[in-house]
């Protein structure tokens, strides 16, 4: 492959198995390496440790839109039934909070769902129309049987050299360079 | 005194000597090879049962509500009924998918992604009768709150207002958790996938899933988020459901242990139907190693359970019909027993509570012709348990005068066929399309999926040392 004017994305190295991957996960984190990632058909547990990977920040972003459902399930019914279409139903109380615990509790579930849904597409980055990691072949093993750590070159301390010798050192049986195009 | 210790393995969850390879491989052939005969065959009855539907449905949009078999004391019929068994049905999709992952049960894996299709398509074959009951189809979008013409809102007080949200929320939800369960399944079709068109179609619903940890990460948080929320959402819906009647003051529906006995029938009945339908799509496709014999017996427990649950809400009435000493409760009890529907109560005397007993037998649990027979027999009782409750109450009312017995009209048992069709049409496009199998989570409880089963030195993976989860004691004084 001509590769001379081509920009380099980064470093990628596949290993046997999970262990392999989270113990060269764990070497790449204290070589100091930020910009790095790996890559499994199913998440290892224990990974988070190894890369250092801090808490998800999801749960946050699920919480407004829950509170956006329930504050705003509540507020409509109040008015409408008590402002905008009082009706006498029965000689029903207008204002009554527990009636409206069923819808409050149904609404606060949808939109916490969709927050979930939503939140989790924004802080993947999805949907990606483009990313250079498909460009290397073997790394369509990702979501079959590969496990793949790659180094991104926007790392303050990458060196393609560094890089695949670091690799080479714990056990990778394939390293291939990622172009961007 | 001596004290023996024996160490019990620990039972696989999925069978036979299977790599993560082997598993991609065996749950993307069904949706990358060629369309078998025997699917077209499957998927043209479905269509001309769903054809069907759409004409039932079509004359009775033309002709109006008279069609069917409701009369005067009995508004509610078989549309009722039939909303109500299939939204139980769903239940048991959630049930397994959330409940089940919060309470870290492995084995869901084998069935959770098979019975959220189901829960999708049997919500969507319930939604249709209550939309087609209102008449006015036309005017159906007054139960949501938008502004209208009219400057009219609808009344949040109704139980019916609320099973509107509950059912569509339940729905959305549903969807949502199956998509994000499907998102790194797609990555996998779209990685093995040969022609175009598939490589396009699954690569663009799959959004450019990479597999990375730290995609993952997130991804592990929103199910688990997701399984929080669909927790008390599935045990909402069919409570929400029970209010429809619960809420009434109608004798045999006005009673507070409506909701949990709802909650458990759906729960039973939906086991019943993942089961008729897993035992049937294990053989077809060949995932026998996957759906097994473990599975299907956990599956059998949860039935019998819920069975046991529901026989003691039917024991709990009879004694609060006496205990109350509420003349028209104790009537209507009476009446399920002796009246004129007493044989439908009679089929679901013998349907849910005599033939659930046989679970208690380890032999007829893991047994698969058996587990089949008995899941047919619960999905019947099922129905026949909201037909006692939709029409007993309803038909056999206060005064005797205003009596009247209900029997459906040929429209009536149309309509319902008919939703098989949609179920059907919906669930083989599933089969042939969709991964029916959670590959990614399938791979997560194989033992290779653990680091810890591997070898220190040699990095190699040894096969894991029997876990002792029962500890036989043996001791001598």
């Amino acid at each position: 492959m001509n590769s001379d004017n081509k920009k380099v994305h980064g470093v990628l190295a596949e290993f046997r198995n999970p262990k392999e991957l989270i113990d060269a996960a764990d070497q790449v984190r204290k070589s100091g390496y930020k910009d790095f990632d790996t890559y499994a058909p199913y998440p290892i547990h224990g990974m988070e440790e190894a890369m250092g990977v801090k808490k998800s920040p999801l749960g946050w972003i699920v919480l407004g839109g829950g509170l956006t459902g329930g504050v705003g399930a509540l507020a409509l019914m109040i008015w409408v039934m008590t402002t905008a279409w009082p009706l006498n139903i029965s000689g029903k109380p207008l204002f009554d909070i527990p009636i409206y615990v069923p819808i409050t509790f149904e609404l606060t579930v949808l939109l916490s769902s969709f927050a979930t849904l939503f939140g989790l597409l924004y802080l993947n980055g999805l949907p990606q129309l483009h990313n250079p990691i498909f460009n290397v072949e073997r790394f369509s093993k990702a979501s079959d049987d590969g496990f793949f750590v790659c180094i991104e070159s926007s790392d303050d301390l990458f060196s393609e050299d560094k890089v695949t010798n670091l690799f080479r050192d714990h056990g990778a049986t394939h390293i291939e360079t990622v172009y961007d195009s | 005194m001596s004290t023996t210790y024996q160490y019990v393995p620990k039972p696989k969850i999925v069978k036979g000597d299977h790599t993560f390879g082997s598993i991609t491989e065996l749950i993307t052939k069904t949706p990358l090879s060629p369309t078998p005969k025997l699917w077209y065959l499957a998927f043209g009855c479905a269509n001309l049962l769903l054809i069907t539907l759409l004409g039932a449905i079509s004359y009775l949009v033309w002709e109006g509500l008279g069609i069917w078999g409701i009369n005067n004391p009995a508004g509610w019929g078989w549309a009722i009924i039939n909303f109500v068994w299939w939204v139980g049905i769903g239940h048991a999709g959630t049930l397994i998918s959330a409940i089940l992952y919060l309470f870290r049960q492995g084995w869901r894996t084998a069935i959770n992604r098979f019975a959220e299709a189901m829960t999708i398509f049997a919500v969507m074959c319930a939604g249709i009768f209550p939309a087609i009951h209102v008449g006015r189809i036309w005017a159906i979008y007054w139960v949501f709150p938008v502004p209208n013409q009219m400057s009219a809102w609808p009344n949040f007080s109704s139980p019916l207002l609320w099973d509107v949200f509950a059912v569509s929320t339940y729905f959305t939800v549903s969807v949502i958790f199956w998509y994000v369960g499907l998102i790194p399944d797609l990555a996998t079709l779209r990685d093995k996938a040969k022609s175009k068109i598939s490589k396009l179609a699954y690569g663009t619903f799959a959004l450019g899933w990479t597999g990375s940890f730290r995609d993952w990460w997130n991804y592990e948080k929103a199910y688990m988020i997701l399984a929080g929320l669909a927790t008390p959402l599935v045990l909402s819906v069919h409570t929400v459901v029970s209010f429809d009647f619960a809420v009434s003051v109608i004798p045999g529906w006005h009673s507070t242990i409506f909701p949990p006995y709802f909650v458990a029938g759906a729960i039973y009945s939906g086991f019943a139907m993942v089961l008729t339908l897993m035992l049937i799509a294990r053989k077809i496709y060949g995932m026998e190693d996957i759906m097994n014999i473990d599975i299907m017996e956990k599956m059998n427990l949860v039935m019998m359970v819920t069975g046991n649950l529901v026989a003691f809400s039917y024991l709990m009435e009879g004694f609060m019909a006496w205990y109350s000493g509420y003349i028209y409760e104790s009537g209507i009890f009476w009446l399920y027993v002796v009246g004129p529907y007493a044989w439908g109560f009679w089929i679901l005397m013998f349907c849910n509570v005599l033939t659930p007993q046989f679970l208690w037998f380890r032999s007829v649990r893991r047994n698969v012709g058996l587990t089949f027979l008995i899941s047919i027999f619960v999905n019947v009782g099922m129905w026949f348990e909201r037909f006692m409750i939709a029409t007993v109450s309803l038909a056999t009312d206060f005064m005797p005068s205003s009596w009247d017995y209900y029997s459906p009209t040929f429209w009536d048992i149309i309509t319902y066929i008919g939703t098989f069709g949609l179920f059907f049409t919906m669930f083989l496009l599933f089969l042939r399309f969709l991964p029916m199998v959670a590959i990614s989570e399938v791979k997560g409880v194989l033992p290779q999926a653990d680091p810890h089963n591997y070898d220190d030195e040699t990095q190699e993976y040894v096969e894991a040392p029997n876990e002792p989860i029962v500890v036989k004691q043996e001791q001598t004084v």
